[in-house]
């Protein structure tokens, strides 16, 4: 980390009082910025915290199947965590990481997350990837009073006091993307095309509602879902030409991505004569699907790597530098780094390690300067945030052709479900 | 809706690719296992991963040769196809030595034995070529689709593949059927003390059948990369569809599997074309398990005694 | 000691019976901490299965891929009952429709299924429990068994009938919960099932339903029963010649190891708070072979060593050595299939246990060489390569 030196005023930060993710490589081995506060005060619960140290758990997948998803996420954490020491840790106090392996089972994430809340008692955990891990892990988290950073876009239809949700909620990126198509576009037919389990299920019933209740003369086509890990796409092919849509929506996620959009391209469907636009596909996706069967598509995210401003070029140099000149950033890799901010912010408005109190201050933090830009934690618990539109490009990064405005996040969509 | 005449035909002649393209799929992967589970009587669980070595050699060769230039991008995977198939031929040749002809007399011991081989194959894979799904540059020769009509277009990777399995599926029955061979191979199945008495060496016709059986499994794999990507976990998708494929059609023989793989192909794609691919699925594998309650020993029964 | 009894305890006997008695009842309870128990009750509750598989395959000749299956119909009993005991119109004020399961809510039911109804009886839930399993294998035996579907055939169609219920349960997410299954489980009868109290009583209401089944399955195999039905996976032909009726053994025995998965399913739920279909697809269904394997496929007691052993492997080994795990529980489960075919319980008989006995004779705790009506160990193979 030596090696990223930025100028730094310590004025500017004690005025602005907003973590400044890209200013954290600044100021290595300096003191703490606010007089150290005692631990017997910052600390009534009994968490891990002494009176240079606090614990902070990480709970990803580190092996099984979702270990390749989740590794971003865990890398994002680590870099951020690391910025913070650097910048003096939290409240005088450095940040040590428990790092445990949810181990892609779902059972294994509960444990784990019971085990970071009674045993190391940390004082608040980044993690999750899946929606069935943090379904899995919330009983937990609720019973022992523990907090979750959790970084992934999601389905919504869920507000828990113990958890802030870095990731676009499903209204969010469907909304914005669907007035998009409609505007610009000028589609007035859509193909909705997912993977069949919850997410995509959930995100395609928003879309349907606000296609057809909204958006005016225009309709649903046709709605299809195939099991995960499917590979054949022949007939749903088929099935999209026949009805002739001006665009394809889709959800399709992990391996069956790869041959969706193969299929596709070699079935005479490309970037050049078909609009489309999948809501899942991520820098990392794009790696293993190959820039040539993506070019010209759209997706709809809140982060692409390429995003052009100066927090995230900064982020994209210390990623690099940290983990590799080969690593790819997707979306939830950026909402992940977000968490420890998010967090370290909280806790020095809260002036408390302690959980309630770090809750009840999260609402209302702002982060200048995040690598997506603006962002603002609401009321419940998600994230403010602006949608983008990113066009593929053969070399695997997006252009961002089009950025909404800062979305509020809206997890029970009223009239939506 | 309203659609025109022209509209109906071009998709109906679309649909009937679609379908003949996931028969051609199908068959290349249960072919290997008719030729193992047929004439041996072996479940190989490692069938899928078998597949997946030679996908992974496809894309080494395709890494190789993007290092030799524009012209060796185009073609690489004429010389793929044969390395996969000869990858796998020699790892299954090992895989008998060292495992399989201790099990002979234990079909359900070697489906559990080949499980754990399959569970470590998963593992090399991963630790050789990283968790990433990986899937090679398609050349360009093979991108695209054939446009006979302007309402039609059918892929050029699934006419590809379809050649193949053409071409594989003829020299395994040349093999098993036409050749000296195979004779030894049907003698052997049909008995074994009376061909060793005649001077077959029934040692070797088991090795050279089940590595045969690994090596076309190669192949698929090295076909399936031109539709799919390849994980070190992408064999066990494949393990439920290929095995119903070989056990619908009979195991004794390899025209019963071509016909098999040819209505399971047809049917779920015309399935999935009206009721879409999830309820298509669990249609097609219930509709099978029916008939192989009704017909246990497949549409073809086996002529070999047990 | 007459023969029933001896047959009753098993090769290994009272003894046997008696130190996994210990084991699980005094030994882990007092050395482990809540959570570890609760680690181990996950385990035992896949012994269920296991145990069940003893009996299926190592006795019946049976290889079933798929008793995810019945793993999950006992576990998604208990998990609905247990949901719409959480899901009171209280606790659901916010939603569309108060007083169903969250996620129907979300997937716009308005109204519980009629087959999630009775699930509001804890009665019948446990009815349920208890014989949906088992009615649901004797239908699929009942189906397979009377045409002669047997062996590997026997073994594909369980597996294919795990993916059908696994795309089934993903795909119908409003009635099922779908990839994330059944979540945020509470209470039972208003007891919050997620304490330190609750965990331990789970613990040892496993262990005792776990000796049950046991209990059962050395009652069920020192019948004459057991003995027809070790007869028919040895020579099947020659029992059907001899006037039985082998279809109907073999679906009994089928059915009684779907029952057993489904008490270890539903204890599975209690424990761990939810249920999800990534517990009952084809690899977790598989697994339970192994752990049956590994313990020694004519061994009850056995099958639960098995599950422990992989279980504690698994969460110790693969977390120190995440590269090795999936190489080394490969190569086990070649080197038992291939080298210890009657697993662990096989190389303790062979080895192990002949030194013990002589040590015990030798200490004079034991009086001289052991009788010789002791059951001698049936080799299946011996007799397949007898018949050949």
């Amino acid at each position: 980390m030596t090696d990223i030196k930025k100028p730094f005023s310590r004025r500017k930060l004690l005025k602005s009082m907003v973590a400044l993710p890209i200013m954290a490589s600044g100021i290595a081995g300096s003191k703490s910025l606010f007089a150290k506060p005692a631990t017997s005060e910052i600390n009534t619960t009994g968490l891990a915290v002494t009176d240079d140290t606090v614990q902070v758990g990480i709970l990803h997948s580190l092996t099984g199947t979702m270990a390749i998803s989740e590794t971003g996420s865990v890398e994002a954490e680590t870099l951020a965590i690391e910025q913070i020491n650097e910048m003096g840790g939290i409240l005088g106090r450095k940040i040590e990481i428990i790092t445990e392996d949810g181990a892609s089972d779902w059972p294994t994430f509960a444990q784990r997350a019971r085990k970071l809340l009674r045993e190391d008692k940390v004082a608040s955990i980044m993690g999750c990837w899946t929606s069935a891990s943090r379904k899995a892990v919330l009983p937990v988290l609720e019973r022992e009073n523990g907090l979750l950073y959790y970084p992934t876009f999601y389905e919504g239809l869920e507000q828990s006091p113990n958890v802030i949700y870095t990731g676009q909620e499903a209204t969010q990126q469907v909304l914005a993307s669907l007035n998009w198509l409609y505007n610009e576009k000028g589609v007035r037919s859509f193909y909705l095309v997912g993977s069949d389990y919850i997410w995509p299920r959930t995100t395609m019933k928003i879309a349907r509602i606000h296609i057809e209740q909204h958006l005016d003369g225009a309709s649903v086509v046709g709605e299809d879902y195939a099991p995960l890990g499917h590979t054949s796409f022949g007939s749903m092919i088929n099935r999209i030409r026949l009805r002739r849509p001006d665009a394809i929506y889709g959800a399709v996620v992990g391996g069956s991505n790869v041959a969706f959009f193969r299929q596709l391209v070699s079935a005479g469907l490309d970037g050049s004569n078909q609009t489309l636009l999948n809501l899942a596909t991520t820098e990392d996706e794009v790696l293993g699907i190959g820039g040539e069967n993506v070019e010209g598509f759209y997706s709809s995210m809140k982060y692409f790597q390429s995003l052009d401003n100066e927090n995230n070029q900064e982020f994209v140099r210390a990623f690099k530098a940290r983990w590799g000149e080969d690593s790819v950033i997707g979306d939830v890799t950026q909402a992940a780094y977000l968490g420890p901010w998010l967090w370290k912010e909280a806790v020095e408005r809260a002036g408390s390690f302690d959980v309630e109190k770090v809750t009840a201050h999260s609402p209302g933090i702002e982060l200048n300067q995040a690598p997506e830009g603006y962002v603002k934690v609401h009321d419940n618990h998600h994230l403010w945030s602006k949608t983008r539109i990113g066009q593929w490009r053969r070399d695997g990064q997006a252009d961002v052709v089009w950025e909404s405005d800062l979305i509020e996040p809206d997890p029970f969509p009223e009239g939506y479900q | 809706m309203d659609y025109s005449m022209q509209d109906l035909m071009a998709i109906t002649a679309m649909q009937g690719f679609a379908g003949l393209s996931f028969f051609s799929v199908l068959l290349l992967m249960a072919l290997g296992l008719a030729i193992i589970f047929g004439q041996m009587r072996v479940i190989n669980m490692a069938h899928g991963e078998f597949m997946v070595l030679g996908a992974y050699t496809t894309y080494m060769v395709s890494t190789l040769a993007a290092g030799l230039g524009p012209w060796a991008t185009e073609y690489y995977i004429l010389l793929a196809i044969p390395l996969a198939f000869l990858s796998a031929f020699l790892f299954g040749m090992l895989i008998e030595l060292l495992m399989i002809r201790h099990l002979y007399h234990r079909p359900l011991d070697t489906l559990l034995a080949t499980w754990g081989l399959a569970l470590i194959m998963q593992q090399g894979f991963r630790s050789i070529f990283g968790a990433r799904e990986v899937s090679p540059n398609t050349p360009s020769w093979l991108e695209g689709s054939w446009r006979p009509t302007p309402m039609i277009d059918i892929p050029i990777n699934g006419m590809a593949i379809m050649a193949l399995t053409v071409i594989v599926t003829l020299g395994v029955v040349w093999l098993m059927y036409r050749s000296r061979w195979g004779l030894r191979v049907r003698s052997t199945m049909a008995s074994r003390e009376m061909s060793a008495a005649v001077g077959i060496n029934t040692r070797w016709v088991d090795r050279l059948t089940f590595a045969l059986g690994c090596g076309v499994a190669g192949i698929a794999g090295a076909a399936f990369t031109m539709i799919s990507s390849t994980g070190p976990t992408s064999g066990t998708l494949y393990i439920v569809d290929t095995f119903l494929v070989v056990v619908f059609g009979g195991a004794g023989s390899i025209s019963g599997t071509v016909v098999s793989a040819f209505l399971i192909a047809q049917g779920q794609s015309i399935l999935e074309f009206f009721l879409g691919s999830s309820m298509a699925k669990v249609t097609t594998l219930l509709v099978i398990i029916a008939i192989l309650m009704m017909r246990p020993e497949g549409l073809f029964k086996s002529k070999v005694r047990r | 000691m007459n023969n029933a009894l001896q047959m009753l305890l098993g090769k290994k006997g009272l003894p046997g019976l008696l130190i996994l008695a210990f084991i699980l009842l005094v030994l882990f309870p007092l050395t482990m901490d809540v959570d570890s128990l609760n680690l181990t009750g996950r385990f035992l509750a896949f012994a269920f299965v296991a145990v069940g598989l003893v009996l299926a395959w190592g006795y019946g000749g049976l290889l079933s891929l798929g008793q995810g299956l019945f793993f999950g119909i006992g576990g998604y009993a208990m998990a609905m009952y247990l949901k719409l005991e959480a899901s009171t119109p209280e606790a659901t004020a916010i939603q569309t429709t108060p007083g169903i399961p969250d996620f129907m809510d979300w997937n716009q039911i308005t109204a519980l299924p009629w087959f999630w109804e009775p699930f509001h009886s804890l009665t019948f839930t446990v009815l349920a429990i208890l014989t949906l399993p088992a009615l649901f294998a004797a239908f699929i035996g009942f189906a397979l068994f009377t045409r002669r579907v047997s062996g590997v055939f026997f073994a594909i169609i369980t597996q294919a009938m795990v993916t059908i219920a696994t795309i089934l349960v993903i795909g119908q997410q409003g009635y099922t919960g779908g990839v994330n299954g059944i979540t945020d489980l509470r209470t039972l009868k208003g007891w919050d099932i997620h304490t330190d109290q609750a965990l331990v009583v789970f613990y040892f209401a496993t262990v005792v339903l776990l000796f049950a089944v046991i209990a059962l399955g050395m009652w069920v195999l020192s019948t004459k029963y057991g003995r027809i039905l070790m007869a028919t996976r040895d020579q099947e032909n020659r029992i059907r010649y001899s006037g039985y009726s082998v279809a109907y053994f073999k679906i009994f025995i089928f059915a009684l190891a779907g029952f057993m998965s489904g008490i270890g399913g539903a204890m599975f739920t209690l424990q761990v708070g939810f249920m999800s279909p990534s517990i009952i697809g084809i690899i977790p269904s598989i697994e339970f072979v192994i752990f049956a394997a590994v313990g020694g496929r004519l061994s009850l007691l056995g099958a639960v060593y098995g599950s422990l052993l992989v279980g504690y492997a698994r969460v110790t080994f693969a977390e120190a050595f995440p590269q090795l795990w999936l190489f080394l529980i490969g190569a086990v489960f070649i080197a038992v299939v291939m080298f210890a075919p009657y697993g662990l319980a096989g190389l303790y008989n062979t080895h192990v246990r002949p030194r013990v006995e002589a040590f015990l004779v030798r200490m004079g705790w034991r009086p001289g060489a052991p009788p010789s009506d002791t059951p001698r160990a049936i080799d299946p193979q011996a007799a397949q390569e007898a018949r050949k």
